[in-house]
């Protein structure tokens, strides 16, 4: 199905967003993860009422994804061959603040291979590249907002910031909404990874409910059986205000 | 008590970190043969209508380095100030021209680079028109969350000193940190992120 014949079912969406919520977001400043320190802007926001600029958005139609762009087990893989790792299906909805499924909106996802090895030249990580994972994959989401993707589990990785700093296992997400103040870049980590409160990226967060929301439950109705374990992530891009009454200005 | 107001909370941001052009702009990151083409990488093409330019810059950190390791995305408006975007209801934008744009920076210089066109301009939410702007999102290792900035061009000094956004602003002296200086064909705007020269970021 076409992006555009789940739109015109919809009647577009023209409201500014919800304010975002900074004390839930990490900050700019958070001198635990390093690197933060010279890349955070040190003068205050300047509020910006939303104006077309920021409630518009562009459209991505299903027209641009692949067959395998949602398999990261198979897109990178040589013929008949499959990445290497704990098999698993990451699946969910993007929703709005409001509780409402955002469909058709871009997800993007990358992730390090089983082995916490990414496919990049300045990785400095040990681990083995496995030749058959490129480690990126996309798609978009249905009329529910619902996505899924194949892939295998990543491992947990060490990066330079303390001593002895160890990432999560994690999976990388871009999420593209309908208007660009909706965009958003997160982190999924797993349910029962001990490594979680330890990371000092997952630190830049002071509030437990907010990290909470980042950790894929483990879903064992969700699973194939003898192929792959499945998690459950949910996605909440900001909500848009409804207009309960028109407040028209003169000459407007 | 009283009743829930049942709204959810936004899923909270994390670092895109240092290898977010895997996911991105894999072609980039010579992880080839995924996907045809890196998403955003031409916002025009033979038939787009408009005034050609490129927009070229870079981010800077507090220690004056270029970050080489940043990814930056921009939105704007078509040549007669349309958004091509379902949330436009005035009228139909440019189908030659996406307005949608992403660029890595270069691994060498940290320069960023876009061929587009000068947008319109787009009326503010009370009907008075800005200046034409192009609102840019800037991800990278170290930038917990997204930052927004608008860019607006140097030789635009009319429309730029009565944008009602510009004129909101406090602090004057710092509006030139949004203004691109034009060079031929080409605006260059350099992103501070901190700094006697810090860019204006928003809160959208
Ligand atoms: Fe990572």
């Amino acid at each position: 199905m076409s992006q555009s014949a789940i739109l015109t079912n919809r009647k577009p969406e023209t409201g500014a967003f919800f304010q975002r919520d900074r004390e839930w977001h990490p900050k700019a400043f958070t001198p635990g993860y390093k690197t933060s320190v010279l890349r955070s802007p040190q003068k205050a926001l300047i509020s910006l009422d939303n104006t077309l600029s920021e409630i518009t958005g562009p459209v991505f139609g299903h027209n641009i994804l692949g067959e395998l762009d949602n398999d990261l087990i198979h897109n990178y893989a040589r013929p008949g061959e499959s990445a290497i790792g704990p098999r698993i299906i990451v699946y969910g909805r993007v929703l709005d603040e409001r509780g409402r499924g955002v469909p058709g909106a871009l997800v993007e996802f990358w992730q390090a291979n089983a082995g916490g090895r990414y496919r990049h030249k300045k990785e400095g990580y040990q681990a083995a590249l496995d030749p058959n994972f490129g480690g990126c994959g996309r798609t978009i989401t249905d009329e529910d907002g619902g996505y899924v993707f194949r892939t295998i589990q990543p491992g947990p990785y060490p990066w330079p910031n303390g001593p002895n700093d160890w990432r999560p296992a994690h999976i990388h997400f871009s999420i593209f909404g309908h208007g660009f103040a909706q965009r958003l870049i997160t982190q999924m980590y797993f349910e029962g990874d001990p490594l979680i409160p330890l990371c000092p990226i997952v630190r830049t967060i002071n509030n437990p409910d907010a990290v909470s929301s980042l950790v894929a439950a483990l879903d064992m109705n969700s699973t194939t059986p003898m192929d792959s374990r499945a998690y459950k992530f949910d996605i909440v891009l900001r909500g848009r205000r409804q207009t309960l009454f028109e407040n028209k200005r003169e000459g407007n | 008590m009283v009743q829930s107001l049942n709204r959810l909370k936004e899923t909270a941001s994390q670092t895109a970190g240092p290898y977010v052009h895997i996911g991105l702009t894999p072609n980039f990151a010579e992880i080839t043969g995924v996907y045809g083409e890196d998403l955003g990488t031409s916002m025009v093409n033979d038939r787009t209508r408009g005034e050609r330019i490129t927009i070229t810059g870079r981010v800077i950190d507090g220690a004056d380095t270029p970050l080489r390791d940043c990814l930056i995305e921009i939105w704007q408006a078509d040549g007669d100030g349309l958004y091509n975007s379902p949330s436009e209801m005035r009228g139909s934008a440019d189908p030659n021209f996406t307005g949608w744009g992403r660029c890595p920076a270069s691994q060498e210089t940290g320069e960023f680079r876009f061929e587009t066109v000068k947008p319109g301009r787009v009326p503010f939410n009370d009907g008075r028109l800005m200046a034409p702007h192009v609102t840019f999102w800037i991800v990278a290792r170290g930038i917990n969350l997204g930052l927004n900035t608008r860019m607006y061009f140097g030789d635009e000094e009319k429309a730029n000193a009565e944008d009602p956004v510009l004129a909101r602003l406090e602090h004057k002296n710092r509006i030139p940190t949004l203004i691109a200086q034009r060079d031929g064909n080409t605006y260059r705007f350099d992103i501070r992120l901190q700094g006697d020269r810090e860019t204006i970021f928003f809160d959208i």
